[in-house]
């Protein structure tokens, strides 16, 4: 039964899937690939492609690819909906632990650790992504720092700074060919 | 009410979050944050933590905790459907027309603009996390190790945020066992 097999390998994804997008890749290419073959290596890749140029994450996208290419739309509910359950189960026993014993040292002082790691995480990915990919003319370097000073001067909409930037990426391909 | 203007507001957050989960936070500090004030800083940055430390989906994680801070189970539902269904939706239609977007020159284009955009905005809220997370001079050699081990080792988030977890509860035990 394809919708009890997509549950169970998306439910998986997000119960054992640690450390963002990213990291789930493997596990999802391992399931969907390897073993239960609904998509190539190459169909694969094209959608990790096609994630990165589409809003959203890549695990919620590649749910939702699966499921509807396998099952049509309510496949690819079934699939994202699994994929969001643990994190919805664990959400709930987290926010009941948490304001019970909000005062608790046990609860305090991890999360006074966890804190500036979270920093840092953030801070690392933000460099990472400051690669020959990203920068690609001079302009690149213009989006980036435009984007620094209307967030620090102005507290400029991101959304806003997203579609100025896109628009400039769009104007300068028009212009360069 | 609140609850149609949280959907929304994630709604509009799952539609721009290009380049993974960090993306959003920007995002969501401008909406729930800046603009409408349904929580203060501190609230938000320790969403974030929480977001990160549990397993599954960063993007999901992020909506479920702040939607309930905000407007309980039904908000946690209502954030977390915004969230997703941008996404949802544009690979649907992505899936039933066409497969290789990324042949088309005008998307390729329009995302060498953005992605210096979204490095920006997450290298932004992360320093601000620094600043307003009440890291301290005594703490501020967390963050720095942290980023140096990912920049430049590899290591996986996972270890980094379990040993925080570690040390903050073996320092919790000895606090404890201070005052016993």
């Amino acid at each position: 039964m394809i919708y009890l097999q997509l549950f169970w390998v998306f439910f998986k994804i997000g119960l054992f899937g640690f450390g963002g997008g990213y990291s789930m890749i493997s596990m999802i290419r391992m399931d969907v690939v390897d073993d239960y073959q609904w998509m190539s290596a190459a169909e694969f890749a094209d959608l990790l492609a096609v994630s990165q140029m589409t809003p959203g994450p890549i695990s919620i996208n590649t749910a939702t690819f699966v499921g509807f290419t396998e099952a049509g739309v309510l496949g690819s509910v079934v699939a994202t909906l699994s994929l969001c359950l643990p994190s919805i189960l664990l959400m709930a026993i987290v926010l009941r632990l948490f304001s019970k014993h909000k005062e608790s040292e046990y609860v305090k002082r991890p999360m006074a650790y966890m804190l500036p790691v979270v920093a840092g995480l953030i801070i690392a990915a933000g460099i990472l992504m400051c690669d020959r990919e990203t920068f690609t003319s001079w302009l690149s370097f213009v989006i980036f720092g435009g984007t620094v000073a209307a967030q620090l001067l102005w507290k400029t909409s991101p959304i806003l700074l997203i579609v100025i930037a896109g628009v400039l990426g769009w104007g300068w391909g028009m212009i360069s060919f | 009410m609140l609850t149609i203007r949280l959907f929304w507001s994630f709604f509009k957050i799952g539609a721009f979050t290009f380049g993974g989960g960090y993306a959003m936070i920007a995002m969501v500090k401008d909406a729930l944050v800046d603009r409408n004030k349904w929580m203060d800083e501190d609230e938000f940055w320790e969403s974030i933590t929480l977001a990160q430390a549990l397993p599954g989906v960063f993007a999901i994680n992020m909506a479920l905790y702040t939607g309930h801070k905000i407007k309980g189970a039904l908000g946690s539902f209502a954030a977390m459907m915004g969230a997703m269904l941008p996404s949802m939706i544009i690979i649907m239609l992505i899936a039933s027309f066409f497969r290789d977007i990324n042949e088309f020159e005008t998307v390729r284009n329009v995302f060498s603009g953005i992605r210096p955009c979204v490095a920006a905005l997450i290298l932004v809220p992360g320093i601000n996390m620094l600043k307003k997370a009440k890291i301290t001079a005594k703490t501020i050699w967390i963050p720095i190790a942290t980023c140096l081990l990912i920049c430049l080792l590899g290591i996986s988030p996972v270890y980094l945020i379990l040993a925080a977890i570690v040390v903050g509860v073996i320092s919790a035990r000895v606090v404890s066992m201070h005052n016993a």
